[in-house]
């Protein structure tokens, strides 16, 4: 069976980075619909395998110069608050809402994915950002470019929400995330996008804390989700240079929605 | 909004007077540290994971059932007992609390240099993330 889940795992790492779309989102669906692991276990592999893909994403990110560290801590505040409200809610919160909030979660990514990304750039900055020093620059292939960023209170309680999610379901919500940068903060693309990366592996930490001692992270679950998701991303961040990602897009979404029906039908008949 | 000022300056990518700890090097040694982190745990993890499979491959494990609340492995302190005792459980687990780990000193990483550039609202900010997580990983 470790052998099993750790080529699933893999197909979810390696669709999750040529989409972009993250692999964590289908590792809970995969665990609980195919493999029929308790969903508890479920979210404490899938958390772990979203440290290890962030954390590594976010090295490479960060040293190129994306990332906006100061943003990423300033919203980290709020998602590790979240983070940890989460982990509480987790414990009194029936399965079957679970199952339901999920299925709802993937039907939202799996719709966000077929929109475009609209990059609505700000032309002057939120007061709390110049305070804050919350601007900053980011390199192009014309050198570096400055940004100023935009609606620093809406970010943040976007951000709270994203942290709750991401403990409630195992999952890096970087849909979530990255909608709070790029719609409210208005940041270019290649930031929110970096940024988000960055702040998931600390949002995920927070949570797996919790849940390391409420006994959710099972060793022999977590390990094969943990090494299958983390080369299936690396071998995924290969490939993306030479990959055609939008048939793949196309793919990654059917299955996100199938498994958002899925887990919607489990919530609702309490079969989970 | 209130600021009509269009004539933004970047944010300062240059620290302390000293030159040292500046934004470009902080960012650096923090790529390094997630990098280094990711990879010992991994290692850990693959160790344990080998043993794991050579020890009871043949046995189909069942986790339908929650059995967590029993589990010997729910803290730090027991995954570093389990992988010293050679137990291949214990020594995944310390991976995997390893992995857990990574994010926390990359947080305090930045901790310390917010504190070298003398940063006061970041200082206070990091602080609070790593309070949280402190808790979060050991309460």
């Amino acid at each position: 069976m470790a052998i099993l889940v750790a080529c699933g795992s893999f197909g979810a790492g390696l669709l999750g980075a040529l989409t972009g779309l993250g692999g964590g989102i289908v590792v809970v669906p995969m665990l609980t619909l195919l493999f029929h692991v308790d969903l508890r276990y479920a979210i404490g592999a899938s958390l772990v395998s979203v440290i290890a893909t962030s954390s590594g994403a976010a090295a490479a990110y960060v040293r190129e110069g994306y990332t906006n560290v100061r943003i990423g801590i300033f919203l980290e505040v709020a998602t590790t608050i979240g983070a940890l409200a989460g982990a509480a809610l987790a414990s009194v919160v029936p399965t079957s809402a679970l199952a339901v909030l999920f299925g709802i979660v993937l039907l939202y990514t799996a719709s966000r994915s077929l929109q475009g990304r609209e990059e609505h750039l700000a032309a002057a900055p939120h007061p709390w950002a110049v305070k804050m020093r919350l601007n900053g620059s980011y390199p192009t292939a014309s050198g570096m470019k400055s940004y100023v960023v935009q609606g620093v209170p809406q970010g943040f309680a976007t951000m709270f929400a994203a942290g709750i999610l991401s403990a409630l379901l195992g999952i890096g919500s970087g849909v979530v995330k990255v909608l709070a940068m790029d719609r409210a903060m208005k940041l270019p693309f290649k930031v929110s996008t970096t940024t988000s990366n960055f702040m998931i592996g600390v949002t995920a930490a927070a949570s797996a804390g919790v849940y390391l001692h409420r006994g959710y992270i099972e060793p022999e679950i977590a390990f094969p989700v943990m090494l299958g998701v983390l080369a299936g991303a690396l071998l995924g961040a290969r490939l993306l240079a030479v990959a055609r990602t939008d048939w793949l897009r196309k793919l990654f979404t059917a299955v996100v929605a199938i498994m958002a029906i899925q887990m919607l039908y489990k919530g609702f008949t309490g079969g989970l | 909004m209130s600021e009509p000022s269009v004539d933004i300056p970047p944010a300062p990518r240059s620290g302390g007077p000293s030159g040292r700890w500046n934004d470009r090097e902080v960012e650096q040694l923090v790529g390094r540290l997630l990098q280094i982190g990711v990879l010992i745990a991994t290692i850990v993890v693959l160790i344990g994971g080998a043993a794991l499979l050579a020890t009871h491959g043949g046995d189909v494990a069942s986790f339908r059932i929650f059995r967590g609340a029993t589990s010997e492995l729910r803290s730090v302190t027991a995954a570093v007992r389990g992988a010293m005792a050679h137990d291949p459980r214990g020594i995944v687990q310390l991976g995997l609390v390893l992995l857990i780990a990574t994010p926390v000193a990359r947080v305090a990483l930045t901790l310390v240099a917010f504190v070298l550039q003398k940063d006061r609202l970041y200082v206070l900010l990091t602080a609070i993330v790593l309070a949280l997580l402190l808790v979060g990983l050991f309460s």
